[in-house]
């Protein structure tokens, strides 16, 4: 009976590991980028190296620990685990390294053949993905709102990838070169929206009272937010699409929805019942508020006259990719490694009978120490800020880089910490007498 | 019907661990002692009702003792062995052992809590519709 059902705790350790330590490598290999080459990158959207920025970020940081982490959460979420783990994990994993750099390259001058490579590798990766996850999450025994969310965030990332693979081809000398201009821009709209901010929004609600002790998010946002998103895409996609009157409404009253998020988190953060500040906090925060800041200035590019919306929405861009959802997901990092760590030695401890009792397991603030984290964390708030005054002052982008680069190098260090820990640990626990 | 009381349980323990982390947060120590006390032993309570009443009758009633309900009593044996920790860390006065411990538990309590509350509770109330009354005045005496 039930046999989708399972309350095992996790699948291997290897598994979201690999693609959590692979995150800031692609982190490094952004702030890298824009060291190299400078304000350019950033002087417009449409500027190959800012395609290849954005690109390692959304593909190499941020889609990367939420892949990592989905198949992590999927067991404790929704009851199903995910058919072999290891090998799809696996699988799924080096698909979307090889692909993401391919595309990077490709955007930097590598040719057509960089993006007909790009588009087969990130195509048939994230396509694994989405078949893998999405199977999972339609044979969920209990289809809560959390459920229900990501199948929403899947359906997000699917249409991404769709438009991404159109417009990948057109790259490649293979497809429509005549629909670039309003494909990208949906494709970006379906990128951030429909799959980042859905996927954490729905994780917000799931954690944020739980790690925090907050009270609940409001239930008609639970049932709705995710859907809501999904159909005002729809709506703003068919209206740039076919030239429709209001066209930027639906733009609009996306703003305002996350604009709520946004304050709804901040307000639940600020009633919460633990009082014991930890890093993870700290990122939530500055991503929330990140967030506010990101939509209003999203609204305000929408009225703006042409050359100042760029700008606009350039800041909007960057606010949302590294402000909100880079904060979040490192927030999110520092809770999930050391959990991780943490369980899995237990696991491996509880294997051997006769010692078990003699051995004491370092606790998550040992895994990773606090202090380490909280370096990283000012390192992150200082790049953010000087990234913005970048925007507005062109010479400070170089500086804004180089702190990018220690912020991320921390990051791996620190979550390369963990995984020693965890090695050292195992083979005390193999080798006690 | 069990999962709302269940839950408000959950809720419950949840209150009293933070109180309890909260004072220790501050370095009070005879305030983190209390109210580790209450939640150790509102705790204790918890495990052995879902162990000794809601588990032996959802396992009879449905064939599944080797099922989710395995899992769930191996997470408890987890956690107490982490309170017993926690409580040597704060009667050596280890504010720093006890918060890291804590926040170990903190994690591990909630994510055992999702699966309850989403998955096994919901699976108990269909399971044993009929005798929920009578369950739910066990576990109230309990």
């Amino acid at each position: 009976m039930n046999a989708g059902l399972s309350l095992e705790q996790a699948p291997p350790l290897s598994v979201p590991l690999r693609f959590f330590l692979s995150a800031p490598l692609f982190g490094l290999a952004a702030a890298g980028l824009l060291l190299w080459r400078g304000p350019d990158v950033l002087a417009s959207r449409w500027s190959a190296g800012a395609l290849a920025l954005s690109h390692l970020l959304a593909l190499g940081v941020l889609s990367m620990v939420m892949c990592g982490a989905l198949w992590q959460m999927l067991p404790v979420l929704a009851g199903v685990r995910v058919a072999q783990p290891r090998r799809t994990g696996a699988l799924c994993h080096s698909l979307l390294v090889l692909g993401t750099l391919t595309l990077a390259s490709g955007f930097l001058g590598a040719g057509q053949n960089a993006f007909r490579v790009a588009v087969l590798l990130l195509g048939l990766g994230l396509g694994a993905f989405l078949t893998v996850m999405g199977h999972a999450l339609i044979r969920a025994p209990h289809a809560q709102d959390s459920v229900r969310g990501m199948r929403w965030a899947l359906l997000g990332l699917a249409g991404t990838v769709g438009l991404g693979v159109t417009l990948g081809l057109g790259h490649g000398g293979l497809g429509l070169p005549l629909w670039r201009w309003p494909l990208t821009d949906l494709h970006l709209a379906w990128g951030l929206l429909g799959w980042i901010a859905t996927l954490i929004a729905v994780v917000a609600w799931q954690v944020v009272p739980m790690f925090q002790m907050t009270p609940p998010y409001p239930l008609r946002m639970r049932r709705w937010l995710a859907a809501g998103l999904f159909v005002l895409l729809g709506w703003h996609s068919l209206a740039v699409w076919r030239g429709w009157p209001l066209a930027r409404l639906p733009a609009l009253l996306l703003a305002l929805v996350l604009a709520a998020l946004a304050l709804i988190t901040l307000r639940l953060l600020s009633r919460r019942r633990r009082k014991v500040a930890d890093v993870s906090l700290a990122f939530w925060r500055v991503g929330m508020r990140a967030l506010l800041l990101a939509s209003v200035i999203g609204a305000a590019s929408l009225l703006a006259s042409p050359t100042a919306a760029a700008r606009l929405a350039l800041a909007a861009t960057l606010l949302f990719l590294l402000g909100f959802a880079l904060s979040v997901v490192n927030g999110m990092l520092y809770k999930i490694v050391p959990f991780l760590v943490w369980l899995h030695l237990q696991q491996r401890l509880a294997t051997r009978i006769e010692v078990r009792h003699s051995i004491v397991l370092p606790n998550m603030k040992s895994i990773v120490p606090e202090k380490r984290s909280r370096q990283q964390f000012a390192l992150h708030l200082a790049a953010l800020l000087l990234l913005l005054l970048g925007v507005l002052l062109p010479t400070l982008l170089r500086p804004a880089a180089a702190l990018w680069l220690a912020d991320f190098a921390l990051l791996e260090w620190n979550l390369v910490q963990g995984v020693l820990c965890y090695r050292a640990e195992c083979r005390h626990i193999d080798h006690y007498r | 019907m069990l999962t709302n009381f269940l839950i408000a349980d959950h809720r419950d323990c949840d209150a009293l661990f933070a109180t309890a982390e909260n004072a220790a947060s501050d370095g009070d120590h005879a305030t983190a002692s209390t109210a580790f006390a209450g939640f150790e032993a509102a705790m204790a309570r918890h495990l052995s009702i879902e162990e000794n009443v809601l588990f032996p009758e959802f396992e009879a009633r449905s064939g599944m003792a080797g099922g989710p309900t395995a899992v769930m009593r191996m997470e408890h044996e987890q956690m107490r062995a982490m309170m017993l920790q926690m409580r040597r860390a704060l009667d050596g006065r280890e504010l720093d052992d006890f918060l890291g411990l804590g926040e170990t538990l903190h994690i591990l309590i909630q994510q055992h809590n999702m699966k309850e509350e989403q998955m096994l509770y919901p699976m108990c109330e269909n399971a044993l519709a009929d005798s929920a009354q009578a369950l739910l005045e066990r576990m109230r005496a309990y």
